[in-house]
């Protein structure tokens, strides 16, 4: 009873779920993972086969809103990944046990599934200090994540703080704090960046990893390729505003009210790649632009120390249309003819200078 | 060997120590010591904030109208509290004010992030204490359907239902791979349910799970997502645009039936589950009273909700408004957040040192400079701390007080002060919960009492979001579809130099943020918490913050398995993240931090 051999298929089963609804819901998580029919046999084939994978979630400097993120999950609930899928055997967030006998899961999964556990980080380590502003254990953190991520088949960077050291990593970054690469350099590391990441990105690599067994295509920034490689801007259903030289130019104007494009009041979505306006937040309900606010950028590496959020983005090179985009927003109020003209130019560039191919490796600003 | 402290508490370390670290199920990293007597009864305890982060050193140097942003990531539990402080403050350093409609909004916001905040503390944070999971695979799925038809009308509780439960639970236990519930204190004699309330327990566990992804829609329908909503300087950054053209693109008809179908939801949730969950507990544990602390002494509320835009008097706010000292609930003490003499913050205990550590700084005025030193009867190293030494520094928490006091702060502080003002909306809740309980008021100051009245502020909260909605469609209906002030969003408008704060009631108690500005940018920034107060180390005096005073007197079972201290710690919802990042207004740059 106590060998953990105990498959995801085998588990469902024995709740008395038949083998038909079973298939059904692998077809169901390929098409929210936006993939094919032909996946979910792969799925199937995986679940019936595999025990669940032991995750170990460690909480380093941070504000925990990774976690809350993940249980938001529609698909899957978090109820059924926690008792069907994965085995998150330590996370001090939610785990009923606490001080050694929490410390001691630690090791027992180190020496149980050596190699065969995902450590996912939520967080950073901080290195000044003797990195005593984070203890955990009446140690520092780095030791527990050094230690942790020997034994690890691999670690995923939850969120901007692992991932690329966020706010508390903000200039003058008094604790010395530094994303995990910093400390990991000999195991594959996932990022998964977002403050928070969307709900259904974080589950969705997870159940990828145990569905597919590997880890997925990561860009030249160790991001997943199929979340990460289009820009907010991309995908954003502002975007024929934008295009057409429609903007907002002050809080609760009537172009706010009719929904134009955020450009003007500081929106980062055309330098962030993210899934934000493609899967949108909290079961599709809504995404930043959708509610009024421009893009804060927040999936980026170094978004809080690129001037303010309300700065139009005027300094980023590879954006190159602030003049025009101003021009057009003059142009919007009267002349019609002119703005489709600049609207056509300016994507004209836009595609240009962005190979669709290429983008998530060169598009992002330096 | 005992002292006494001067806020009256009788502490004795010479007795057996015992450390949990980390203690889970919080937000951040908290250690917990105690001693304990020869009958393991706890005589003194030492509260540890593990983590320290500087956020407000960040702050300096930027765009005012960013501070929220940096704020808000303080704390991902309870997201957007920290935002709304911070532009309060900014507003009322210049003078900005906001339309009602944004007030409205803003109230949802919060409003919504208590009960979600709330709902998630009690099942998945603190149930655990109460609720023993592996007795409810004992359970007779017949006698929980009956038991849970007897408190409630919610219709999961058939037979079939909890059965089904328990199959799945039993299989999942049957797999060796117990996940989140691993080495818990299952068995430990200080649970008294029995295995039926436990069954139901832990399905409600699973269905709050899936419940409370759905009321944070609210937050993402009005502020774009949850966690981390955004907001906006001068009002709430979504338009609203009931019928014109583009209407699709702004809060619209839709977007308004989202937010009341939850609304409606959320109540139904926690009258048909949260609060008759906490009455059955209560009742098995009724004869466990310990835990009580500052609570019956002295408590502490800024009050929240306002009624009307741009009134936070005590008698806009919605949520109840002073402090109560030496239990004296006759008097409730007003409360001055510019006042140099009332709000102070000392370091005598906490990695942080002042040019003289006897006296306190007033947050505009405050000094951070971290000092990690572990004084002369620590044990351990440096970098692997066995053992604290609590008559010199040892936390990362600095420690408030009100006019030299400690103060418990949250929902009990909150009820307490509403009860003693005769506030019916507080006051009779408490009174029929107590009532049904054949409990006397006193027993209100207690772990349990914390817990319950968690409870009890989640429901009137889930009913504030119905008013408030109401009261935007209102507005809506008169045609002021307003959201944002502009008029002084450029920062050429703004004083040259300023200064404000702001506050809310954090579902874990009191939050204030002090601003200095100067030429546009951030001169300086402080926040003081709800975590700074409760789980405050002592201060130069000797007074013990709420968490250690807490766990003073309470006997453990079981040594080895601490649940009873779990149990109390959890009941004020501890948030690690937001107590410890405290950083110097005067701006430091750290220089005196030693790298190694």
């Amino acid at each position: 009873m106590a060998d953990a051999t105990e498959t995801f298929y085998s588990v469902i089963r024995r709740q008395g779920i038949t083998r038909r609804s079973f298939h059904k819901f692998c077809s169901v998580t390929a098409a929210s993972l936006g993939l094919g029919s032909l996946t979910a046999s792969s799925i199937a084939q995986a679940l019936e086969t595999k025990p669940r994978v032991p995750v170990i979630w460690l909480h380093g400097l941070e504000c925990t809103c990774c976690s809350e993120s993940f249980i938001r999950s529609g698909h899957p609930l978090i109820k059924d990944a926690l008792l069907s899928m994965i085995s998150l055997d330590y996370d001090d967030t939610i785990m009923a046990a606490a001080g050694h006998q929490a410390e001691a899961i630690l090791e027992e999964t180190r020496a149980k599934y050596k190699g065969r556990y995902v450590l996912a980080v939520e967080g950073n380590p901080p290195l000044k200090e003797g990195g005593m502003f984070c203890i955990d254990g009446g140690k520092p953190f780095v030791e527990k994540l050094r230690s942790m991520a020997e034994e690890a088949m691999a670690v995923i960077a939850w969120g901007t703080c692992a991932s690329w050291g966020c706010v508390q990593a903000a200039k003058p970054n008094p604790t010395g704090a530094a994303p995990i690469d910093k400390v990991l350099t000999n195991k594959p590391i996932i990022k998964v960046p977002g403050c928070p990441p969307i709900a259904e990105i974080m589950s969705g690599l997870v159940t990828f990893i145990i569905t597919f067994g590997k880890l997925p295509e990561l860009d030249r920034q160790g991001r997943p390729s199929m979340f990460y490689s289009e820009r907010i801007h991309d995908k954003c259903y502002r975007r024929s505003h934008f295009d057409a030289g429609q903007f907002v130019e002050a809080w609760d104007d009537t172009y706010a009210r009719k929904g134009y494009c955020l450009y003007k009041m500081g929106c980062k979505g055309p330098t962030t790649y993210n899934a934000c306006s493609a899967v949108r937040w909290n079961g599709g309900v809504s995404f930043p632009i959708q509610s009024g606010h421009g893009c804060l950028g927040c999936s980026e590496d170094g978004f809080w120390d690129k001037g303010s959020f309300y700065d139009r983005l005027t300094t980023i090179k590879q954006f190159g249309i602030e003049e025009n985009a101003d021009k057009i927003g003059m142009a919007a109020a009267g002349v019609v003819g002119l703005t489709v003209a600049a609207h056509a130019a300016v994507t004209a560039v836009n595609r240009w200078t962005h190979n669709p191919d290429r983008a998530a490796d060169k598009g992002k600003p330096s | 060997m005992a002292v006494q402290t001067p806020n009256g508490f009788s502490l004795d370390r010479s007795g057996r120590r015992i450390v949990i670290d980390p203690l889970t199920r919080i937000e951040g990293h908290l250690r917990v010591e105690a001693n304990l007597d020869s009958d393991n009864v706890i005589r003194n305890a030492v509260s540890s904030g593990t983590m320290w982060r500087g956020i407000e050193v960040i702050l300096r140097g930027r765009d005012p109208r960013d501070a929220w942003a940096f704020t808000e990531r303080i704390c991902g539990v309870c997201t957007g509290t920290h935002a709304l402080a911070s532009v309060r403050a900014v507003e009322n350093a210049l003078g900005i004010t906001i339309p009602e409609n944004a007030n409205s909004i803003r109230n949802i916001m919060q409003l919504c992030l208590l009960v979600h905040d709330h709902l998630v503390h009690f099942y998945h944070l603190h149930a655990l204490d109460w609720v023993d999971v592996v007795s409810a695979l004992n359970a007779d799925p017949k006698s929980t359907s009956a038991l849970a038809q007897s408190i409630s009308p919610w219709p999961l509780s058939s037979p079939g239902y909890f059965r089904d439960f328990q199959i799945r639970l039993n299989k999942f236990f049957g797999s060796g791979q117990l996940g989140p519930f691993k080495h818990g204190y299952w068995g430990h004699p200080a649970y008294k349910l029995p295995p039926e309330a436990n069954l139901m327990a832990v399905a409600h566990y699973m269905e709050a799970l899936d419940f409370q992804k759905e009321i944070v829609k609210i937050q993402a329908i009005y502020g774009g997502k949850n966690p981390h909503p955004n907001w906006l300087v001068g009002g709430v950054p979504c338009a609203i645009n009931i019928d014109g053209i583009g209407a699709v693109g702004a809060i619209n008809m839709e977007r308004l039936n989202i937010v009341s179908s939850i609304v409606a939801r959320s109540i139904e949730f926690v009258e048909q589950v949260y609060l008759p969950d906490i009455a059955a507990i209560c009742s098995f544990y009724k004869d466990w009273l310990h835990g009580g602390g500052l609570s019956s002494k002295s408590v502490m509320s800024y009050g929240d909700i306002p009624e009307n835009a741009n009134d936070c008097s005590a008698k806009s706010l919605k949520l109840p408004r002073g402090v109560i000292l030496n239990g004296n609930l006759k008097e409730i003490l007003p409360i001055d957040h510019g006042d140099p003499e009332q709000i102070q913050e000392f370091v005598a205990h906490s990695w942080y040192k002042y040019p003289s550590d006897c006296g306190g700084l007033h947050p505009w005025d405050g000094i951070t400079e971290p000092s990690f030193e572990l004084g002369p009867e620590f044990k351990g190293s440096k970098t692997d701390i066995k053992e604290l030494d609590e008559g010199s520094k040892y936390s990362w928490i600095k420690a408030p007080r009100w006019r030299g006091h400690a103060v418990e702060v949250g929902p009990l502080a909150r009820y307490i002060i509403g009860y003693a003002q005769g506030k019916a909306e507080f006051k009779d809740p408490a009174e029929r919960l107590l009532k049904g309980l054949n409990l006397p008021l006193t027993a209100l100051f207690s772990t349990l009492g914390r817990t319950a009245a968690r409870a009890l502020e989640c429901q009137w909260a889930a009913h504030q979001m119905r008013y408030f909605q109401d009261k935007l469609v209102v507005q809506l209906r008169s045609g002021n579809t307003a959201t944002a002030d502009v008029s002084r969003w450029d920062p050429e408008s703004w004083r040259k130099e300023a200064k404000g704060y702001g506050f809310t009631e954090a579902p874990r108690g009191a939050l204030g943020h002090w601003i200095k500005i100067k030429d546009a940018k951030i001169d300086n920034y402080q926040c003081v918490v709800p975590t700074t107060w409760n789980g405050s180390p002592r201060d130069s005096k000797g007074n013990i913050g709420a968490f250690e005073a807490s766990l003073i007197g309470t006997p453990m079972a079981d040594p080895q398995r601490p649940l009873e201290i779990l149990r109390t710690i959890h009941s004020f919802d501890p948030c690690l993240a937001c107590s410890t990042h405290v950083m110097s207004p005067e701006g430091q740059e750290m220089a005196s931090v030693k790298v190694r």
